[in-house]
């Protein structure tokens, strides 16, 4: 390993408040930005900072995720010596087959994963989060603290600080106090649930945790107290830039959007850290005669012949003849079919909205989510 | 399958794209924005299960070179397939003995050794879809010496100049093969695509040496038409061939029909290229598309009307395009505006307020040139 840190990235959650775009996948494996799946972020990332060995912990809906991240030839994660390896859980000789039953507990069932690499350091991620990091300049600022546990936090507005969990630290930066979700929050630091520790230390607490019968096997819950109890080192690393949570469909829409209003922050244009993903084949984007597009993010293999205003249209999304397509998301392969019109709605893979239907509106609060075929006007 | 050898030729030497070819073998050409024109032989291959594929490259085989790598990208079995590129350096010196034959001759040990019983052999300038499987099958099935893949075209006085084309008997017998010089319109333009048993294209290159050190295949085989059986196969479906400017350009310019495009592009039979993982187009307010195939990574803030955009090409403000072939990294500076362009990669438009050609003669930009 080239700096003997592995990642482990936490990608079993359902993600349920992303309501139908997760009955059949993961959240992690869910779309973003025209041409990505989510999971595509912390693993690109990865490879940008010369991580070579990432495990992938799934277990909710896993199948097309595990096949997904296996091929790690995607991310250029395929030289000797390195890889992506998914894990969901295994039966083992000394233990019975059981879910993981908490982030603690994934990495707690995979240690004989871990140890045949014989790391320094353990970069743990979460598979939901929308960000560029450079994770080999976390792992400097790990080791010239002399940390045992650094944990990347994001400022946010004070006001939002009550839904986050929050690092309260010292003047110097290490991290005195740790609140999940705190009413009143000390703090303005999120922790951005990324988290680098030195293995020894990691492994030990680990095993501790396994045999504690009133622990949730949990690392904010867990795991960060037990570090805080026993005094040790733990470091806020601050990070500057685009970092979002896509959670929920409107935090899943409103990061699509960042890509037309905020473009410069989270930057897919720069060649110097590229995310990669599937490579799909087939046309380029195709504009039709009786298209107008105005302040777009289109990809490859879309057909367009409608209007198309401040939206975000994924590989293989189809907007007829004089449909109408404003504040949108069409996923892969969805169909505005020709005539209907589509307002502030975030629509789902294949979804085909009828000739002349009418969905969503420009007024409504939250983003409407059309999740299943709408029948046209006739 | 693995019944047959894939053999991919350069283009003859006879023929140059000016300008163009002078940074890449017409195979590299860029093609409908995100391809280039070896990727239609090699996926045709590649789809008809010829997993051992040889690519002959004639000149400046850096670009094909990383193109192509070792063909993961075309879906050819990583540990059964095999890619291999070979090179044609002892003729280089005089143009005239850069013939197909004298590529074959030199690497002759390389076609011996392969264990295929058939040869399939393509151009790497024509765009085509055609399943080999079904072409070698029918070969097989009429027991002819060789099949020529052929196309039937109503145009041949003012395009397909230079191309071979064959006429046949009645019974598809083929009785000579000959070069178009636009003296009829209805022609069966020959498609430069063999099938024939390995010791057969064996023999013909030993011949060709023996007669002559400037002979073509096509020549050879036209000399033995009356000895051997060799017979046309027509195709259908879209045909384009890169001859000059003007034409890469129509080829590029007609799959704008999106029902031909769509047509040539099914999802079961899919045209594999290599990915550069660009991020989707982006369009500002103010920048506008008609009429257009536009690749990833593009900045879009003027306008493109009837043109094929490739990869990470920037459109600045009040920049017009129409009827232009652009490709990757160009960029068409502020109130630019081009007509019956060819942009080649990396050019900027920057300081000419217009660039204007005609369909019938297209303007070409250099690569890397700032204008």
């Amino acid at each position: 390993m080239q700096n003997s840190m592995l990642a482990m990235i936490l990608a079993g959650g359902r993600g349920s408040r992303l309501k139908d775009l997760t009955n059949k996948v993961a959240k992690p494996a869910v779309s973003f930005g025209g041409k990505y799946r989510i999971v595509d972020f912390p693993l690109s990332n990865c490879a940008n900072s010369g991580i070579d060995v990432v495990g992938v912990l799934t277990q909710y809906e896993s199948v097309l995720l595990n096949s997904y991240v296996a091929a790690g030839r995607r991310w250029g994660l395929d030289s000797k010596d390195s890889g992506v390896f998914v894990l969901p859980p295994r039966e083992k000789a000394d233990a019975n087959l059981d879910v993981y039953r908490g982030t603690a507990d994934a990495i707690s069932q995979n240690i004989d994963f871990i140890d045949s690499y014989d790391p320094e350091y353990l970069l743990i991620l979460s598979g939901d989060h929308i960000y560029k990091m450079d994770y080999d300049k976390m792992l400097d600022f790990h080791k010239e603290h002399k940390a045992d546990a650094t944990i990347a936090v994001l400022p946010v507005p004070m006001k939002e600080a009550s839904r986050f969990g929050i690092m309260n630290t010292d003047e110097s930066g290490q991290i005195v106090e740790f609140e999940e979700k705190p009413a009143n929050p000390k703090s303005n630091l999120a922790s951005m649930g990324i988290y680098i520790f030195s293995w020894k230390l990691m492994r030990k607490t680990l095993l501790a945790d396994m045999k504690n019968p009133d622990s949730s096997h949990d690392f904010g819950k867990d795991i960060i107290p037990a570090y805080l109890n026993a005094g040790k080192a733990l470091w806020a690393y601050k990070f500057e830039g685009y970092w979002k949570d896509v959670g929920t469909i409107d935090s899943l829409w409103e990061a699509n959007m960042d890509l037309l209003y905020k473009r410069d922050e989270l930057n897919l244009y720069d060649p110097t850290w590229k995310i990669y993903t599937d490579d799909a084949s087939g046309l380029p984007q195709y504009v039709g005669e009786s298209a107008v597009i105005e302040n777009a993010y289109i990809t490859q293999g879309v057909e367009c012949n409608g209007e198309v205003k401040n939206s975000v249209l994924f590989t293989g999304a189809k907007v007829g003849t004089g449909a109408k397509v404003v504040d949108t998301v069409l996923m892969p392969n969805a169909v505005v079919e020709d005539g209907a019109v589509v307002t502030r709605a975030l629509v789902a893979d294949g979804v085909k909205i009828g000739k002349g239907a009418v969905v969503g509106s420009a007024d409504s609060e939250e983003i409407t989510l059309v999740a299943k075929n709408v029948k046209g006007a006739e | 399958m693995a019944k047959a050898t894939g053999i991919i030729i350069s283009s003859a030497n006879n023929v140059r794209v000016e300008g163009m070819q002078d940074y890449r073998p017409m195979g590299a050409f860029s093609f409908l924005g995100r391809f280039r024109v070896i990727d239609f032989p090699i996926s045709n291959m590649s789809n008809s299960d010829i997993d051992h594929i040889q690519c002959y490259v004639r000149e400046n085989p850096r670009s094909l070179a990383e193109h192509i790598g070792n063909g993961s990208n075309y879906n050819i079995n990583s540990k059964k397939g095999k890619m291999q590129l070979l090179f044609a350096e002892n003729s280089a010196l005089n143009n005239i003995y850069n013939t197909d034959i004298s590529a074959f001759a030199e690497n002759l040990n390389v076609i011996e050794r392969s264990r295929q019983e058939y040869v399939v052999i393509a151009p790497s300038y024509m765009i085509y879809k055609q399943n080999y499987a079904t072409l070698l099958d029918e070969h097989i099935a009429t027991g002819a010496d060789v099949t020529l893949l052929y196309h039937k075209v109503n145009n041949a006085k003012d395009s397909f100049l230079n191309c071979d084309y064959i006429e046949m008997n009645k019974q598809k017998g083929v009785l000579a093969i000959k070069k178009n010089s636009g003296t009829a319109a209805n022609r069966d333009i020959f498609m430069d695509t063999y099938v024939m048993k390995k010791e057969i294209f064996v023999d013909m290159i030993k011949k060709a040496k023996k007669l002559s050190s400037v002979l073509t295949l096509a020549q050879i085989i036209n000399r033995e038409c009356e000895k051997l059986d060799i017979r046309g196969v027509a195709h259908r479906g879209f045909f384009a061939t890169v001859l000059d400017l003007k034409s890469y350009m129509d080829a590029n310019l007609s799959l704008l029909n999106y029902e031909e495009a769509t047509d040539l592009f099914k999802d079961e039979w899919p045209i594999y290229t290599a990915t550069t993982d660009a991020c989707p187009t982006q369009y500002f307010e103010g920048g506008s598309a008609k009429q257009a195939m536009i690749a990833n990574g593009c900045l879009i803030k003027g306008s493109v009307e009837n043109s094929v955009i490739g990869r990470g090409v920037t459109v600045e403000e009040g920049a017009v395009i129409k009827n232009c072939v652009v490709n990757a990294y160009a960029v068409i500076g502020k109130g630019v505006h081009i007509e019956n362009q060819i942009v080649d990669k990396w050019a900027q438009i920057k300081n000419v307020p217009e660039l204007i050609g005609t369909p019938e003669q297209p303007g070409y930009v250099r690569r890397d040139d700032i204008l």
